[in-house]
């Protein structure tokens, strides 16, 4: 691997295997020019980040669509042999899953809207199996991964800004799509207009404090669930870099102690983003 | 840590995952959740139902075996009155019936009594007649004398 130096290990670790687009006349790491405009699996860190935005992280895309098709075929699975009478192991596992979501909705949703606990569900499933690839120990996946002639492979969906921002960002449009349908253009608009203070004088400032809050909801959701995946990525690469006989030391209880930051992390994202669902259904 | 298509690329797979939940597998959990729901509330019903039937049950076993009781006690009672009304009758059948056999042998008795009487009566006149001939020595004519005879028999 091309690990050289405990920084080059760590930034190797935490890029992504992208795939995008080069201009041409680019001067690869190599040293060859591109000689027309391609598409091309990026080799190093510099590479990947002069893609610019026209690149796709293959692993976060490729892992996150991996759990959320095992998370839909499993929760499909039992859905279909759903029975009324005495449920099996996965069944009740799904249904646990889903009364906890129920849950939660029930709790902080005070609107009617069937989408919602579905929705809450994907959510909550999605990130928390994307999280839980974390736990997989940081070489094993990069070493295959190498093996098979991928110069970087970072497996966790979470840790990658792209794929928080991703979920953030359609969490977003449906706060925007439910406020325009529950309270209409006009009520929208004055709902920013006349909060927090209900003075025609202070509509600038009462706009531009709105509006703020509004974007700083996908983003703070995105942040958070990134911040904490990422820190905690970040220390298990760290925890690598010592010694072998000494790692477990470290390592089991940072695990240990990720197992509850993993739950708690797609749990939090969950339930602020039904939060936030549930404002947008307030009519006043 | 780039920016990149990979974001507009994660919300369309999330958007997809949520059409295909909402359709596809949120409905039927939920729908076996309640059903098995509805289907305990029925069963817990059912089994207050059958613990309140029971006791109806029971309830009204016992009455009936009162009421069996009682009958069964009437019954004898009747049985017992009935017999010995019967043992009643009989014995005064009975003593009817031999009150009547002694009246007959009585009148039997009576009427042997009236005929020996009778024959003895006859008898007598005969050996009266037969007697008064010796002392006469001679034949008495029955014929003129029957007044007399009668008489005398009548007064034997």
């Amino acid at each position: 691997m091309a690990a050289d130096t405990p920084v080059e290990y760590i930034r190797h670790h935490l890029t992504n295997l992208t795939y995008g687009k080069l201009p041409e006349g680019y001067e690869r790491a190599d040293g060859s020019v591109v000689e027309e405009t391609t598409w091309t699996m990026a080799r190093t860190a510099q590479e990947a980040a002069d893609m610019g935005f026209m690149a796709v992280h293959v692993d976060t895309m490729g892992w996150s669509i991996a759990m959320g098709v095992l998370f839909l075929g499993l929760f499909r699975f039992a859905a279909k042999h759903a029975t009324t009478g005495q449920p099996g192991g996965l069944q009740n596992m799904v249904e646990m899953t889903v009364e906890f979501v129920q849950g939660i909705v029930r709790d902080v949703f005070h609107g009617k809207n069937p989408i919602i606990a579905p929705l809450a569900l994907t959510m909550f499933v999605w990130i928390l199996l994307m999280n839980t690839l974390k736990l997989i120990p940081v070489d094993y996946i990069p070493t295959v991964a190498h093996a098979m002639g991928l110069e970087y492979f970072k497996i966790v969906p979470t840790t990658d800004p792209n794929g928080t921002f991703g979920i953030s960002i359609g969490v977003f449009l449906l706060i925007l799509f439910y406020s325009f349908k529950v309270k209409g253009p006009g009520g929208f608009l004055k709902e920013l207009s006349f909060t927090p203070f209900n003075h025609w004088s202070l509509i600038p400032f009462n706009l531009v404090l709105e509006i703020l809050a509004l974007i700083i909801k996908p983003v703070s959701l995105a942040l958070r669930l990134f911040g904490n995946m990422y820190a905690g990525e970040v220390v298990f690469i760290l925890i690598a870099l010592l010694p072998l006989w000494i790692q477990w030391t470290l390592g089991v209880p940072w695990a240990i102690f990720h197992i509850l930051v993993i739950v708690l992390q797609a749990f939090i994202f969950t339930t602020l983003a039904v939060v936030y669902l549930s404002a947008a259904h307030e009519d006043h | 840590m780039n920016i990149n298509l990979t974001l507009i690329g994660q919300t369309i797979a999330f958007a997809i995952f949520v059409w295909f939940c909402v359709k596809y597998v949120w409905p039927p959990i939920t729908e076996a959740m309640s059903a098995r729901q509805k289907k305990i509330a029925d069963g817990l019903s059912a089994a207050d139902r059958a613990s309140l039937d029971l006791e109806l049950a029971q309830e009204k076993a016992a009455q009936e075996m009162r009421t069996a009781k009682e009958e069964a006690a009437a019954l004898i009672e009747q049985a017992n009155k009935r017999a010995s009304q019967i043992v009643e009758d009989s014995k005064g059948e009975a003593r009817q019936e031999g009150k009547k056999l002694i009246d007959q042998a009585h009148a039997e008795i009576e009427q042997e009594r009236v005929k020996a009487r009778d024959d003895l009566r006859a008898e007598v006149a005969a050996l009266a007649v037969a007697g008064a001939e010796k002392i006469l020595e001679k034949s008495v004519d029955a014929n003129a004398h029957s007044e007399m005879l009668d008489k005398l028999a009548a007064e034997l």
